[in-house]
């Protein structure tokens, strides 16, 4: 009996379909990462009121009104010093009546280290008409003298950048020493734009 | 008379294309893993802020977006409205949009679910912090103001 050869399937096409494929995918799908600041909304607040609690030289209250100005402690500021402002208020004063307290933490993880942090408290406050790209401008700067301040710390403690720190202990403990303590008013509408 | 032919008139040899396909799979599976589906047709205006202090977000399956602008179409006004899945919606709508979207994932993710804030640069605070009210209501409090990023000057 003769053996019958099998005829060859043609696959000359197969590479046009997964083309088609790819092109579809390429097609319906994004490739772009999505970047953002991320922040923590507080809990609902009850009637209570938490606020009265803190000392009024351990907050820095920043205000942004709905023409898009700043008023930095009581005073008008601009953007682009907001963020040595900050910087400088978070840092830590020994007897100064202008800054924040200073208290004494334990770091366990630093071999029972005791680190002074300050006390303070960034508030933040805008208006309904403020801008959004106002108010990311100084949510920006913000972050920027927290990681700022993290960045140093980082390098006082470990010797790498905090953006280098691989280990999650060092993360936390790092974050532990330089907490980022922004708070954002109750809205008020104030400027009467919507 | 030579025991050797000499190759006349055949042209080039046909370069063997069978491995094309899967080179081609390999490159639609890249894209695959690497890439996410469009979920939703945006209908509002997306110029986003810039900012240099910006993080990745993180585990996109567990992230619920919310677009905020002026909507697309002229024809539906200049004013800013919010954009759920694929409907306009009002602020009262919020939370039971976050309480879909949480029914939507895993039991054990639910308390990672992050909403990203998409807004237009020229929107104003007022919307964005009616929404941020509702948000803390809501009890989702990891939000991420989405933000193009920015070199920074240093």
């Amino acid at each position: 009996m003769a053996k019958r050869s099998v005829p060859e399937i043609n696959a000359g096409s197969m590479a046009d379909i997964a083309f088609l494929l790819l092109i579809f995918f390429l097609v319906t799908t994004t490739m772009d990462v999505d970047t953002g600041i991320t922040r923590k909304l507080p809990p609902p607040v009850e009637d209570n009121d938490e606020q009265a609690n803190v000392k009024d030289r351990n907050v820095l209250k920043i205000l942004i009104n709905s023409h898009d100005m700043l008023l930095v402690d009581g005073k008008p500021g601009n953007v682009e010093t907001l963020m040595a402002k900050a910087k400088e208020f978070m840092a830590v004063h020994f007897n100064n009546d202008n800054f924040p307290e200073v208290k004494e933490i334990v770091v366990e993880e630093l071999g029972d280290k005791k680190i002074w942090v300050s006390k303070g408290i960034i508030s933040l406050k805008n208006d309904r008409g403020t801008s959004y790209e106002m108010y990311i401008k100084v949510q920006n700067e913000l972050a920027r003298a927290f990681n700022e301040m993290k960045e140093e710390a980082s390098i006082e403690y470990y010797g790498v950048k905090y953006t280098q720190l691989v280990d999650d202990t060092k993360v936390k403990v790092i974050n532990k020493i330089v907490p980022v303590r922004i708070s954002e008013a109750e809205p008020e509408d104030i400027g009467g734009v919507r | 008379m030579s025991k050797f032919k000499t190759k006349k008139g055949k042209g080039a040899a046909a370069i063997n294309t069978s491995s094309l396909p899967d080179i081609i799979f390999i490159l639609l599976f890249f894209f695959m893993m690497t890439t996410t589906m469009r979920e939703v047709t945006v209908m509002v205006k997306q110029n986003m802020p810039g900012a240099t202090e910006v993080q990745k977000l993180q585990r996109k399956s567990l992230v619920s977006y919310i677009y905020i602008g002026s909507p697309k179409d002229s024809k539906l006004g200049t004013t800013a409205r919010i954009q759920l899945n694929d409907v306009f919606a009002n602020v009262d709508d919020i939370p039971s949009f976050i309480v879909s979207e949480r029914e939507a994932r895993d039991e054990a993710d639910r308390t990672f679910l992050t909403t990203s804030l998409k807004v237009d640069g020229s929107t104003t605070m007022g919307i964005v912090t009616d929404i941020k009210q509702e948000l803390r209501k809501a009890g989702s409090f990891k939000i991420n103001y989405s933000t193009k990023k920015l070199k920074s000057d240093k």
